[in-house]
């Protein structure tokens, strides 16, 4: 091969390729449709009076911070302009070949929901503690459901039953702490049977789903839509049949109390938001940190993200795919099971039929948004909480705006999310391929 | 470059070096080979299989089984009669509440039940050919219900609010419906082709925004609201729009059936027979390779959204203007679009597969209505008998296990997975 | 360590890839494996790494019987692989990849990646790699990648190990250097089986060579035995590898591309300012190694690159921006370089496969209708034509060997009016009578004056077909030659160097 000597290399960097930058819209787009509707807002539908933030949980916190005012029009006007010189700074930066920060797109979202919370609450007063406190409640189980939906899908299973691994634990634990506690009289034993059994059912149909998917190569989505009618079906008949004629044994459940920690619920707005919370919601802190820090730095999340990218890469350097992954969906059917107690004996009430009442889909929405992290899934889930919540806090103080139109927020917002600004993140690359040795 | 490797597990034979043809085995032989292996006998089976898990539920939470139980070991046989009793009781009622009912004097009475069934079977199956028909073009629309919704929405409205001529009144409103349907169809099937979003996600979405939607619309005086109540609920549709049926033979039935009998005979025509259809399938089976042969994928997904949520709207349509004709609330769906998708799986996403597939699920609905006022068993077991019989149809490995039949995959021969494939993106 | 095979048979359903191979590699050897693609090279060496079961026959290291029951326990033995294609997680970094499945950790659950990375540094220091522990995989040139499955492999003291037809993807340079290692890994006492198919590396490489052919061991030859020798060896039967052809009869400028760049969904140029003509009657082979643009150059031919810049013209008509449509209106056939992904719906029958392309009207479809009696006439007529060894026109493509699949595509293409022909490696995983079949009929298109262009990574075919032959490198033309162009030309142009005289 030495035949010809004289000879020029073509291109100087052999390993690079020449790149350009491909632009995209999507977010200049969706910055001028919500600066648009702020608007709309302000030019056809203004509103009198000001708006008052109320930080403080009750007038006996130990540190007492003054009231917020805002004259709401003014406020709206002012945000109006933020938000249109937004938009024109991210015309500029595609139109120059940059990308649209992330940074942009918080602070961008942080402004439209403070001008329409201002706007909403015009002559009212938004109770601002109240307002967080209940959307990190509302999340709770959407963020134990995210968690579950991160770590089946990163293992490369695609779990749509989180719905009704939610309701298995939602009735699992209604039925176990109430049968404890009216054996036993001890609530602490009964809270930790509601728990414990709740895990042990939100396992049991994550193993159901993982067989299907995994032994019988049934497609993932279609086991997980199926699984949710099975758990309802099977939740439904025991209600009616069992639990309803025999409420008081069967159907009484305990109610986890609220555990201020202390020191840590005096800080002001933190305080009483984050630890004022039940041992559900602390538990739910943990899990985050725990699936975090376990996905990413540890040998059991290298060797399960492997397995959800490359499952034949993990297969030729000794891991078994099939086992990872049965037994991680199994894993993480404990935690949506754990979440499903939120419904019952975390808030007191009884189980009923349907209760979930679409949480899991939602929670789906959040890993889906959140990109398969589940730092970010849980920061979506919360966005959902917050969604929700604030239909409930502006149906309160007289909110103009329908409450059907809040309640879909969420949806719309995932819609939006999945079409837009996510469109380019990547989700795990196995995720719902089985896997086929010969 | 193609020797096999552990994931693609089949290389085919090379077919130069072999003769083409095999000699070939008995005809007898391959008969009974493909009753005991093939999909019929599996999905017999598992619905016998589903049954049995369900007279399981049904004896165990029976208080006379429990009570019989509690002496079990002093006379057994009251357990076992107990069982009988109530297992037999429940599915006699199921029987009689679907088929024929065997209490009444005239043929024409005995025979209700089973045009009960029919008029259940109706949505069943056009829900069920709206997904069955997404299937088909490797799409999983989950949005039966908003569908349902928006077009029970528009065809109501049309029904109870405009004066029309008879017929033509009927006309307008199940087109309007229809097109309610394919519009909210469309918007996931438009949002995959442009964006990529994933129908899966999309359609569950736009469920909630239906409901919610609707909702609004339902308790907004001027709207869907019935004037001068305050319930969330329309008026009754005018008779002029309402599809021509057998109410004064006592009986359900409605022109909606023979509405999704066309929509059968429609679809199968669309899937087997015409060049969308085609494009349909192949699209389906690989996107890439059809993009490549110069079918529009894009507007392939708009259009089967289009199609299947037209026929989600007909079942949405037919609750309006055949089964409820006294006005609606958001509950108008009643779960349809969720059954529609066991119906499409259990139907093999072919046209007369739904069909059946439909008739049968209706017949569970019909009975399982009267089973919960003759017997005391809730309704909610057909859910729990509906999504076994799907697992099992799932995964025939299963049901071959629990039957111990020969299993036919000598080679390697899976089932047609369902949704899999995604064009990759460039 | 010694490596011994005794009598493995190995099985898919009818199928026998393995039938009863023995194979002995001594302590220190480059063994290599020759046989055509299909001749069950991959499947032994699956065997042998625990990743498929034998059926029948026994492995054995320095003497010992060994039972794997999955790659973990091949690898606890000492055996490792460089797999042909990559078994790499494309987000992992470099040290994340190295260390999967045997992993260091800090208490049992903490992952201790600067131990990882030492392990990479300190091979790569071994040998002479320029790897960074802490790249992404995914942004690794191929060479690189290979290197880190080498590393991957001696991390875990490897002593016997398989390279899987590791050239493919290298370009002459990079083949070169793997030599290079292998030589200084067995000269370190590593035992290296070396499978390939590439005549050339077997003999510049191999201490010993064993032959095999349809799962069977058909003998063992010296490194010193001719090309034409080891071929017949390998195929059964005295091989030709040039094509019959005529002096082309050129015609006017057909097809004409001036400037086209076509950027991916990253922004890079994978296809880089390229410019070339090709006339009626004419095949314009385009060579170069697998990955250096020739496959999004064909897919913008046909319309299916969305990102694409400059011009292509044919016969006049501006096709850049057109649809595929409208490119197979204006009589563009093509067959794509992977059929079974972008050519075939393997789900569909043959004849449906047959009017793939031609669904939206005559004259396979009337009135939005399938005139199936049509359909099967035509598609009878093309099977018997082609030489399509099938049960009937109603079997499924995925039933087809690849030789008779790709026949299918063939048919498929070459029946309509052609104004030009686009092959993608139009005989990859074929076997060899339909090579040849293909081949015949690609030169007939041809002569029928139809201009050509032929896109293959194998020299061979390439200098079997092309009447000038065009050679891509990362993107970019390297340059325009005579189809007579001897192979280390065409090789140093493979490898980005342009030699003097030669025209870009």
């Amino acid at each position: 091969m030495t035949t010809v000597t004289e000879h020029h290399q073509v291109s100087p960097q052999p390993d690079a390729l020449a790149t350009t930058v491909v632009t995209s819209w999507k977010a200049p787009i969706a910055f001028a449709v919500f600066t648009l509707a702020a608007l709309a807002l302000a030019v056809f539908a203004p509103r009198e009076g000001d708006t008052t933030y109320r930080l403080n949980a009750s007038d006996k916190d130990a540190i007492i911070i003054a009231n917020i005012s805002v004259p709401a029009m003014p406020a709206l006007w002012v945000v109006v302009v933020l938000l249109l010189l937004a938009t024109a700074f991210s015309v500029w930066l595609v139109t120059q070949k940059r990308r649209v920060p992330l940074w942009l797109i918080v602070v961008f979202a942080i402004v439209f929901l403070f001008g329409f919370l201002t706007w909403a609450g015009a002559g009212a007063m938004l109770p601002m503690i109240n307002l967080l406190y209940g959307s990190l409640s509302l999340a709770v189980p959407l963020i134990f459901g995210a968690l579950t939906g991160v770590i089946g899908e990163r293992v490369g299973v695609i779990n749509i039953g989180i719905e009704g691994q939610l309701l298995a634990g939602a009735f699992t634990s209604a039925v176990t702490a109430s049968v404890v506690m009216s054996s036993t009289g001890s609530m602490g034993l009964a809270l930790l049977a509601g728990v414990i059994g709740a895990m042990i059912a939100g396992a049991l149909v994550g193993m159901v789903l993982a067989a299907f998917a995994i032994k019988y190569f049934v497609d993932q989505v279609i086991v997980g839509v199926v699984l949710n009618v099975l758990v309802t079906g099977l939740t439904s008949f025991f209600f009616s049949q069992v639990l309803a004629p025999n409420a008081a044994v069967l159907n009484s459940p305990p109610r986890f109390p609220r555990l201020p920690i202390p020191f840590l619920s005096e800080i002001p707005i933190i305080g009483p938001v984050l630890f004022r919370q039940t041992l559900i919601v602390y538990l739910m802190y943990l899990a985050v940190i725990v699936v975090f820090i376990g996905l990413f730095k540890t040998r059991w999340g290298l060797r399960l993200r492997a397995v959800g990218e490359h499952p034949q890469a993990a297969d030729t350097v000794g891991i078994n795919v099939n086992r990872t992954r049965f037994w991680n969906v199994a894993l993480a059917g404990t935690i949506a099971g754990l979440g499903g107690t939120f419904f019952t004996i975390g808030s007191g009430i009884a189980f009923n039929k349907e209760m979930t009442a679409g949480a899991g889909f939602i929670a789906l929405a959040a890993v889906i948004f959140g990109g398969w992290d589940p730092i970010r899934a849980t920061l979506a889930a919360l966005l959902f909480g917050f969604a929700s919540n604030l239909q409930n806090t502006l149906s309160v103080i007289g909110s103009p705006v329908p409450s059907e139109f809040m309640l879909m927020l969420p949806y719309l917002v995932t819609i939006i999310a999945v079409a837009g600004l996510v469109g380019k993140v990547r989700g795990p690359a196995a995720a719902g391929k089985p896997y086929i040795k010969s | 470059m193609s020797e096999p490797q552990p994931k693609t597990s089949t290389t085919p034979r090379d077919t130069t070096t072999v003769p083409a043809q095999a000699p070939e085995p008995s005809r007898w032989h391959q008969t009974f080979q493909k009753i005991t292996t093939g999909n019929a006998l599996i999905s017999v089976l598992s619905v016998l299989l589903a049954l049995v898990v369900g007279a399981i539920m049904i004896a165990f939470t029976d208080e006379d089984v429990q009570k019989a139980a509690g002496y079990f070991f002093a006379r057994p046989g009251d357990t076992f009669a107990a069982i009988w009793q109530s297992v037999s009781g429940a599915y006699s009622a199921l029987f009689q509440g679907s088929i024929y009912n065997f209490r009444r004097d005239s043929f024409a009475a005995g025979i209700k039940p089973l045009t009960e069934t029919l008029t259940f079977a109706t949505p069943l199956i056009a829900g069920g050919l709206g997904v069955g028909l997404a299937f088909r073009v490797g799409m999983f629309n989950i949005g039966g219900r908003g569908q349902m919704l928006i077009a029970a929405s528009v065809a109501g409205w049309l029904a109870f609010g405009f004066e029309l001529p008879w017929g033509l009144h009927m006309l307008v409103a199940l087109v309007g419906g229809l097109l309610g349907g394919a519009l909210w169809g469309g918007i996931a099937g438009l949002l995959k082709a442009k964006t990529g979003a994933h129908e899966v996600i999309v359609t569950i979405m736009l469920n909630f925004v239906a409901f919610y939607l609707v909702s609004w619309l339902l308790r907004t005086p001027g709207l869907l609201q019935a004037p001068g109540s305050s319930n969330p609920k329309t008026p009754p549709m005018k008779d002029t729009a309402i599809f021509w049926n057998l109410k004064e033979y006592g009986y359900n039935l409605h022109l909606g059936f023979v509405i999704v009998v066309a929509a059968t005979v429609l679809v199968w025509w669309i899937l087997s027979r015409s060049s969308l259809g085609f494009r349909f399938r192949a699209v389906g089976e690989n996107p890439n390779a059809a993009r490549v042969a110069g079918i529009n994928v894009p507007s392939i997904y708009v259009y089967a959204m289009l199609i299947s949520g037209a026929l989600l709207g007909l079942a949405g349509v037919n609750q309006v203007l055949g089964t409820v004709t006294t006005g609606f609330t958001a509950g108008i769906d009643a779960g349809v679009g969720f059954d529609a998708i066991t119906v499409a799986l259990l139907g093999r996403s072919t046209p007369w597969g739904i069909f059946a597939a439909g008739l049968l699920f209706g017949a569970f609905k019909a009975g399982g209505y009267s089973m919960q006022a003759a017997e005391g068993v809730p309704v909610d077991i057909v859910l729990v008998v509906q999504s076994l019989i799907v697992l099992f149809i799932a995964a025939p490995p299963l049901v071959r296990t629990i039957f111990r039949l020969p299993d036919p995959s000598r080679g390697p021969k899976r089932p047609r997975p369902i949704v899999t494939k995604e064009v990759t993106a460039k | 360590m010694k490596l011994e095979l005794r009598g493995i048979t190995k099985r898919f359903g009818s199928l026998v890839a393995n039938d009863h191979i023995d194979l002995t590699v001594e302590a220190g050897e480059i063994h290599c494996l020759l046989g055509e693609n299909g001749a069950g090279k991959s499947t032994l060496m699956n065997v042998l790494y625990g990743l498929y079961q034998a059926d029948e026959g026994e492995i054995l290291l320095d003497d010992v019987v060994q039972h794997f029951s999955g790659p973990g326990d091949a690898m606890a033995a000492g055996i490792g692989m460089v797999h042909q294609h990559f078994m790499l997680i494309p987000v992992f970094t470099v040290a994340e990849n190295v260390m999967l499945g045997n992993e260091a950790t800090k208490g049992g659950i903490f992952l201790d990646l600067n131990a990882a990375r030492a392990k990479v540094r300190e091979i790569s220091r071994r040998f002479g790699f320029d790897v960074d522990p802490d790249a992404l995989v995914d942004e690794l040139p191929v060479g690189v990648q290979q290197r880190v499955e080498i590393i991957k492999a001696l991390s875990r003291d490897a002593r016997v190990l398989v390279f899987d037809e590791p050239t493919a993807v290298l370009t002459p340079q990079e083949t070169d250097e793997l030599m290079q290692i292998m030589r200084q890994l067995r000269d370190a006492g590593t035992s290296i089986v070396f499978i390939t198919h590439k005549l050339r590396e077997v003999r510049e490489v191999a201490d010993r060579i064993t032959v095999i052919r349809l799962g069977k061991v058909v003998g063992e030859a010296s490194p010193t035995a001719s090309n034409t020798e080891l071929a017949s060896l390998m195929v059964g039967r005295a091989v030709e590898l040039t094509v019959h052809k005529n002096p082309p009869q050129l015609g006017d400028e057909a097809l004409v591309v001036e400037g086209l760049t076509v950027v991916d969904h990253i922004g890079q140029l994978v296809v880089n300012d390229v410019s070339f003509e090709v006339r009626k009657g004419e095949i314009l082979a385009i060579a170069g190694v697998q990955g250096n643009g020739q496959t999004e150059l064909t897919e913008a031919l046909v319309g299916l690159q969305p990102r694409v810049r400059g011009s292509i013209r044919l016969n006049g008509e501006e096709l850049t921006t057109a649809s595929v449509q409208r490119i197979l209106d204006e009589g563009v056939g093509f067959v794509p370089e992977d059929r079974n992904e972008d050519g075939l719906v393997g789900a569909f029958t043959i004849a449906e496969n047959l009017m793939l392309d031609r669904s939206a009207g005559a004259p396979f479809v009337k009135a939005g209708t399938i005139q199936r009696g049509t359909l099967a006439e035509f598609a009878r007529e093309k099977v018997k034509e082609f030489d399509v060894r099938t049960q009937g026109i109603d079997e499924q493509v995925r039933q087809l060997s690849g030789g008779n699949a790709q026949k299918v595509v063939l048919a498929r293409e070459l029946s309509r009016e052609l104004s030009l022909l686009v092959a993608a490696q139009p005989t990859r995983g074929v076997d060899v009578g339909s090579i040849e079949f293909i081949h015949k009929r690609i030169v007939e298109t041809r002569d029928s004056g139809v201009p050509v262009v032929v896109v293959s990574t194998e020299l061979d075919e390439v200098v079997a077909l092309a009447d000038r032959i065009m050679v891509m490198y990362r993107g970019r033309v390297v340059g325009i030659v005579p189809g007579t162009t001897p192979r280390d030309v065409l090789g140093l142009m493979m490898a980005g160097e342009q030699p003097e005289g030669a025209a870009a």
